[in-house]
C-alpha cells in the first residue's frame, strides 16, 4: 500500500533521508508537548479552582475539555499590536527567542530507554545552557515594548533568572555527581534498582531545591514578581498581545514541563518503575501486564505529572515573594545549601555509601 | 532559642508544608459552586428585580397617581403625569421609570398606599437598544399583568410579617 511512499524515499539522497527522520523526530515530541501546554493550562485552572473550592471551566465542551482549544482560537483571532514607540524587530524577536530555547531543549531528554532527539554526552550541560538563553527573550520583549512596567518586569525577572540558575546549576552539580554522568540517559541507568536507588533520597535537598529555583526560573508564582499582575499589571508581556502573546504563554508552560521533566529524570528516575527490585521477573515478563508495570515512557509522563501538580499546587497555596526576599532567598539560602550538599554528596559517593555508590 | 527554633523551622519549611496541607485538603472539599443557568439560588420574598405596575382583580390599575413614589425615589428615576378622568378619579397618564436610574431600594414599593408599584423577581432581564431600560406605564402594567400570580404569592407569604 505504502510502498511507493518507501520507493521514492529510498531515492532520496542519504542526507535527506535522515534529515526526514530527525524533522519527523522533532514533530513527534513538539506537537504533543503543545497539547500538553495547553491542557497544562486548563488543568491549572481546574486545580486551581478545585483548591479554592471553586469548579473551574466546565462550560466548553463536555466538562470543560475543549477550553484550551476555544482559548488557543480566541489568541489567534486577536489583533497583534505593537505598540509605537516600541522596537518592532526586536518586539517581534522576542516571544521567538524565549520559545525556541524551551522546545530546543527537549532535544536531549530521553523518554524512554535510547528514546531521545540527541542523545549527547554533554545533555546536562546543553539544557543548563540553552535554557539559560531563554531569559532573552524577557529581556528584550521588555526592553522593545517601550514601556516601564514591561522593562522592570524584564529587570526583574532577569534578576530572578540569574539568581536561581546559580542554586539550580548547583544542584545539578550535585546530580552529575551521583551519577557520574552529564549524558541524560546514563544519569537515569545510574539510578536503576528500585525506588530506593532513585537520586531523590540522597539528594533530597537538591530535589528541593532544583524544584523551588525552577518555580523561580519559570516565574511562576509565588516567585512571579516578574508578572506581578497586582503591581505591574503583566510585566515583560504587557504590550503584547494576540498570538504574540501566546508564544509567550506557550514557552512559560513548555518551560514548566522542561523543568518537571528533568527533575524526573534526575531525581525520580525518569523513565525507571517504582516497582522495579518489588516485583518478581516473572511478573515483568507477562506481555501486556509487564509492559505496564516495567520501566517505560509511561512512568516518565507519570512523575511529569506530578511535579506538574505540585507546580501548580504552590501557585495555589503562597502569596507572591516581595522582590527583596526572593533575593535573599537565591543568594543566601540556596547557595549556601546546596554548595554544602555537594559536599556531602562527594563524601558519600567517595565512602561508597549503599545502596547508591557500593555497587560501582 | 527561639531563634533557633525559627531557624530550624524555616529550614525544614513546616509552615509552608501546613500551607500545602491545608490547600491540599481543600482539593477534596465539596463544591458549592452554583450552576448559575441550570440551577438558581432560592430567591427571598422580598426580592427586589423589575418593576411592575399591579391592577385590581376587576382590571382597573391600582395606581391612583399619588406621587409618593417619585417623591420618595432616592434616584429620580421615577416620572409620573396624572388627570382626572371622566369618572372622576384620579389615574396617571405617565408611569415612567429608568432602570438606568433604579438602585432598586425598594422605597416605591414601601411608599406605595395601594400595592401599585411593586418589585417582582425578575432579574434576568436586558435592553438591546438605547431606551429599551426606560420602562413606560404600558410595559410596566404587561410585566404585572404577566406575573400577577407570582407577585400575589410573595406579597401573601410576606403579608405576616410585615
Amino acid at each position: 500500500m505504502f510502498e511507493w511512499v518507501e520507493t521514492i524515499f529510498t531515492s532520496l539522497p542519504q542526507g535527506v533521508q535522515t534529515m526526514t527522520f530527525i524533522i519527523l523526530k522533532i514533530v513527534a515530541i513538539s506537537l504533543p508537548l503543545m497539547l500538553c501546554v495547553a491542557y497544562l493550562t486548563y488543568a491549572e485552572r481546574k486545580i486551581i479552582g478545585y483548591m479554592q473550592v471553586r469548579l473551574g471551566p466546565n462550560r466548553v465542551g463536555p466538562k470543560g475539555w475543549l477550553q484550551p482549544i476555544a482559548d488557543a482560537v480566541k489568541l489567534m483571532f486577536k489583533e497583534i499590536i505593537i505598540p509605537t514607540g516600541s522596537n518592532k524587530y526586536l518586539f517581534l524577536i522576542a516571544p521567538v527567542l524565549s520559545i525556541a530555547p524551551a522546545l530546543a531543549a527537549w532535544a536531549v531528554i530521553p523518554f524512554s530507554d535510547g528514546m531521545a532527539l540527541a542523545d549527547i554526552n554533554a545533555g546536562l550541560l546543553y539544557v543548563l545552557a540553552v535554557t539559560s538563553v531563554g531569559v532573552y527573550g524577557v529581556i528584550i520583549a521588555g526592553w522593545a515594548s517601550n514601556s516601564k512596567y514591561a522593562l522592570l518586569g524584564a529587570m526583574r525577572s532577569a534578576a530572578q533568572i540569574v539568581a536561581y540558575e546559580i542554586a539550580m546549576g548547583f544542584a545539578l552539580v550535585g546530580v552529575l555527581m551521583a551519577a557520574g554522568s552529564l549524558n541524560l540517559g546514563d544519569i537515569v541507568r545510574a539510578q536503576s534498582g528500585s525506588v530506593i536507588h532513585w537520586f531523590w533520597l540522597p539528594l533530597f535537598p537538591l530535589l528541593i531545591i532544583y524544584f523551588i529555583a525552577g518555580l523561580a526560573e519559570t516565574n511562576r508564582a509565588p516567585f512571579d514578581v516578574a508578572e506581578g499582575e497586582s503591581e505591574i499589571v503583566a510585566g515583560f508581556h504587557v504590550e503584547y498581545s494576540g498570538m504574540a502573546f501566546a508564544v509567550f504563554f506557550l514557552a512559560e508552560y513548555a518551560n514548566m514541563i522542561l523543568i518537571a521533566a528533568l527533575a524526573s529524570i534526575m531525581f525520580l528516575g525518569g523513565w525507571l518503575s517504582p516497582l522495579q527490585g518489588i516485583l518478581p521477573e516473572s511478573v515483568l515478563a507477562i506481555p501486556v501486564l509487564g509492559d505496564v508495570l516495567g520501566h517505560g515512557i509511561h512512568w516518565l509522563l507519570i512523575k511529569l505529572a506530578f511535579i506538574l501538580f505540585c507546580f501548580l499546587w504552590m501557585r495555589a497555596t503562597f502569596p507572591r515573594y516581595r522582590y527583596d526576599q526572593i533575593m535573599r532567598l537565591g543568594w543566601k539560602v540556596f547557595i549556601p545549601i546546596t554548595i554544602v550538599w555537594l559536599l556531602v554528596v562527594g563524601l558519600m559517593v567517595l565512602g561508597e555509601v549503599g545502596p547508591w555508590w557500593n555497587a560501582a | 532559642m527561639n531563634n533557633m527554633m525559627r531557624y530550624i523551622k524555616s529550614l525544614f519549611l513546616s509552615e509552608m508544608r501546613k500551607g500545602l496541607g491545608v490547600t491540599l485538603r481543600h482539593l477534596f472539599v465539596r463544591k458549592v459552586t452554583q450552576q448559575y443557568p441550570e440551577d438558581k439560588t432560592p430567591l427571598s420574598n422580598r426580592f427586589r428585580g423589575l418593576h411592575a405596575l399591579r391592577r385590581y382583580p376587576n382590571g382597573e390599575e391600582r395606581c391612583i397617581a399619588c406621587k409618593l413614589c417619585e417623591a420618595v425615589c432616592p434616584a429620580l428615576a421615577i416620572t409620573i403625569e396624572s388627570e382626572q378622568r371622566a369618572d372622576g378619579t384620579r389615574r396617571t397618564t405617565r408611569y415612567d421609570i429608568d432602570l438606568t436610574k433604579c438602585i432598586f431600594c425598594g422605597f416605591c414599593e414601601e411608599s406605595c398606599p395601594v400595592d401599585s408599584i411593586v418589585e417582582t423577581h425578575i432579574f434576568e432581564y436586558h435592553g438591546e437598544e438605547r431606551g429599551d431600560l426606560y420602562m413606560t406605564k404600558e410595559k410596566l402594567l404587561a410585566v404585572g399583568d404577566k406575573y400577577e400570580t407570582q407577585i400575589a404569592a410573595a406579597r401573601k407569604q410576606d403579608a405576616a410579617y410585615r
